[in-house]
């Protein structure tokens, strides 16, 4: 009989990514979206866009840490994911909240600095997903990698533009700023490890730690192919 | 915004008839959201619903307020509420009001006033004739809704008080109850709310204290049992539930403006003209509806409020 071709890590994004999808659907047909239905939509999509992209920011420590390196190939389904909710999120925006009036959405793009970074987040994610195909990996080489790590810096616009929807002061830490503050948290602890020295010596600690373990629990999960 | 097509002569053969262009507008609008669409048709059944469910509690004295705009339903009203004293979920404050006791109740009046008095809530309702007040609430979220509210004149309350001639602004005072509140353990707000108005603009007709929804006694999530409303200003300024009301000398603190002081302004007057700084004002979603309309300034109520602000530049003034 032929192997199950999905690991449990495989089913639950795929899992996670559609049950949002299929909520909103099942919350819209049933009416039960709140008394601003597109305005609940919009806060929704986005959620789940910026939680896909912090996921796609774990998987390096993930194998760092832990060596556990099926995570890493999890990335593109994650950053994906991410990228489908932030366009629904963008058309939801663009379309049923603004009727697609180009001028007043342009107008307001630029003048709203909470509106461009959340735009530059989602234009930066474009070729990001055009090139996440395995082609175009073998095709640019080295600037692949380095095209992707544009997510260092959509991962933080895509915080402002969280924080800066919600009636609360970023300096002062005053308002409705908790569950924002979560996700900056977290983006910050997933990029500050990726400076060198700091990977190198969470790596270094890791491995002195494993040595720790008794052997027979360090045997690695997954089946080489 | 201004209007940048120049006028140019068009021979009478080319001018489509309004029959042609209405239906092409029908269709170019519903080309529009044809990528919204299962997303519209699911929404609209559930507006047309709510303007069914409206009806069982129809004790307001007219189907629209003054500009012909439709009240919204008793089930939009008090399940779509800004209240962070219980949660910054709007549609979770009405299932977290449970704890919260509106008897007994009193309102403290006092500060620069020959007649300080604390009024039990009774004793508002007996003294001061309620009547109905249908407004426009215009939320600084810039969302908006029309809702049947029964009260009394703020200025008929402070008449009764006395105000003396040093009494320049009045400031009000929300209940601090952590234990039936549970937002106000947030340590992310400066409690108790506060909010003030300008002596003047508490004399106001329009200014009302409200105690009373859809001809039924208020529900908290909507304030209960007493709260004000100044529907020309924003909604934050319509402090809920008060405990407080205090005549004093110097502006009063309030407290979105204690959180951020260049985002909401003591004044807070509806306009389209001054943007939040993160989010435009020129435009609002009013509640059962799903396109956009255009804000008003004052919220419509110019023609009652807006000479309050004679010679006063708004803009400064937000």
């Amino acid at each position: 009989m032929k192997k199950f071709p999905y690991t449990p890590l495989q089913i639950a994004i795929h899992i996670y990514a559609w049950s949002g999808i299929i909520l909103l659907i099942f919350d819209l047909v049933t009416g039960n979206l709140s008394a601003n239905p597109i305005q609940d939509l919009e806060r929704r999509t986005g959620r789940h866009a910026i939680t896909l992209l912090v996921l796609s920011l774990l998987c390096t420590p993930m194998n760092t840490i832990f060596k556990w390196s099926e995570p890493l190939k999890r990335r593109r389904a994650l950053g994906l994911y991410a990228f489908m909710y932030a366009t629904i999120h963008v058309i939801i925006f663009a379309d049923l909240d603004y009727g697609l009036a180009w001028s007043r959405l342009i107008q307001e793009v630029i003048e709203k600095p909470r509106l461009l970074v959340g735009f530059l987040a989602f234009l930066t994610m474009i070729p990001l997903a055009i090139t996440s195909f395995d082609i175009w990996k073998k095709r640019l080489g080295k600037n692949w990698k380095r095209l992707h790590q544009l997510v260092y810096l959509i991962a933080p616009l895509a915080f402002l533009h969280y924080i800066w929807s919600k009636k609360g002061n970023l300096l002062t830490l005053q308002g409705e700023v908790a569950k924002p503050l979560i996700y900056g948290l977290v983006i910050a602890i997933f990029l500050i490890f990726r400076i060198p020295p700091v990977r190198r010596a969470v790596a270094s600690f890791s491995t002195r730690m494993r040595a720790l373990i008794p052997r027979k629990n360090q045997q690695p999960k997954v089946d080489t192919p | 915004m201004t209007n940048l097509y120049k006028t140019i002569p068009v021979r009478s053969s080319e001018i489509t008839p309004k029959d042609v262009y209405l239906s092409r507008r029908d269709f170019m609008k519903a080309a529009t959201v044809v990528t919204g669409a299962a997303l519209l048709a699911a929404c609209a059944p559930k507006a047309a619903e709510v303007t069914q469910n409206a009806a069982p509690v129809p004790t307001s004295s007219s189907a629209t307020d003054e500009l012909g705009n439709p009240v919204n339903s008793y089930e939009d009203i008090t399940n779509y509420n800004n209240y962070y004293e219980f949660t910054v979920d709007k549609q979770g404050v009405a299932g977290l009001v449970g704890d919260f006791k509106t008897t007994p109740w009193t309102v403290e009046v006092g500060g620069l006033v020959n007649n300080p008095k604390t009024f039990a809530i009774e004793d508002l309702l007996k003294s001061f004739p309620q009547e109905e007040r249908i407004y426009r609430l215009r939320c600084v979220e810039a969302w908006s809704m029309v809702i049947p509210w029964t009260g009394f004149t703020l200025a008929s309350l402070l008449k009764m008080v006395e105000p003396t001639s040093d009494a320049k602004y009045v400031r009000f005072e929300t209940v601090y109850r952590p234990e039936e509140m549970p937002g106000q353990k947030s340590p992310f707000y400066p409690w108790p709310y506060q909010e003030g108005l300008r002596i003047d603009e508490a004399m106001n007709e329009l200014a009302i204290l409200a105690t009373g929804l859809y001809g039924e006694p208020n529900v908290t999530q909507n304030g209960a049992p007493i709260r004000l409303v100044v529907p020309w200003k924003y909604g934050f300024k319509s402090i809920k539930s008060i405990v407080k009301i205090e005549l004093v000398t110097e502006m009063p603190a309030t407290l979105w403006n204690n959180i951020a002081p260049n985002e909401y302004g003591f004044y807070a007057n509806v306009n389209p003209d001054v943007d939040h700084p993160r989010w435009s004002q020129a435009s609002e979603r009013r509640i059962g509806e799903l396109s956009r309309r255009p804000t008003l300034p004052f919220n419509g109520y110019g023609e009652q409020v807006a000479a309050l602000y004679k010679g006063m530049s708004l803009t400064a003034n937000y």
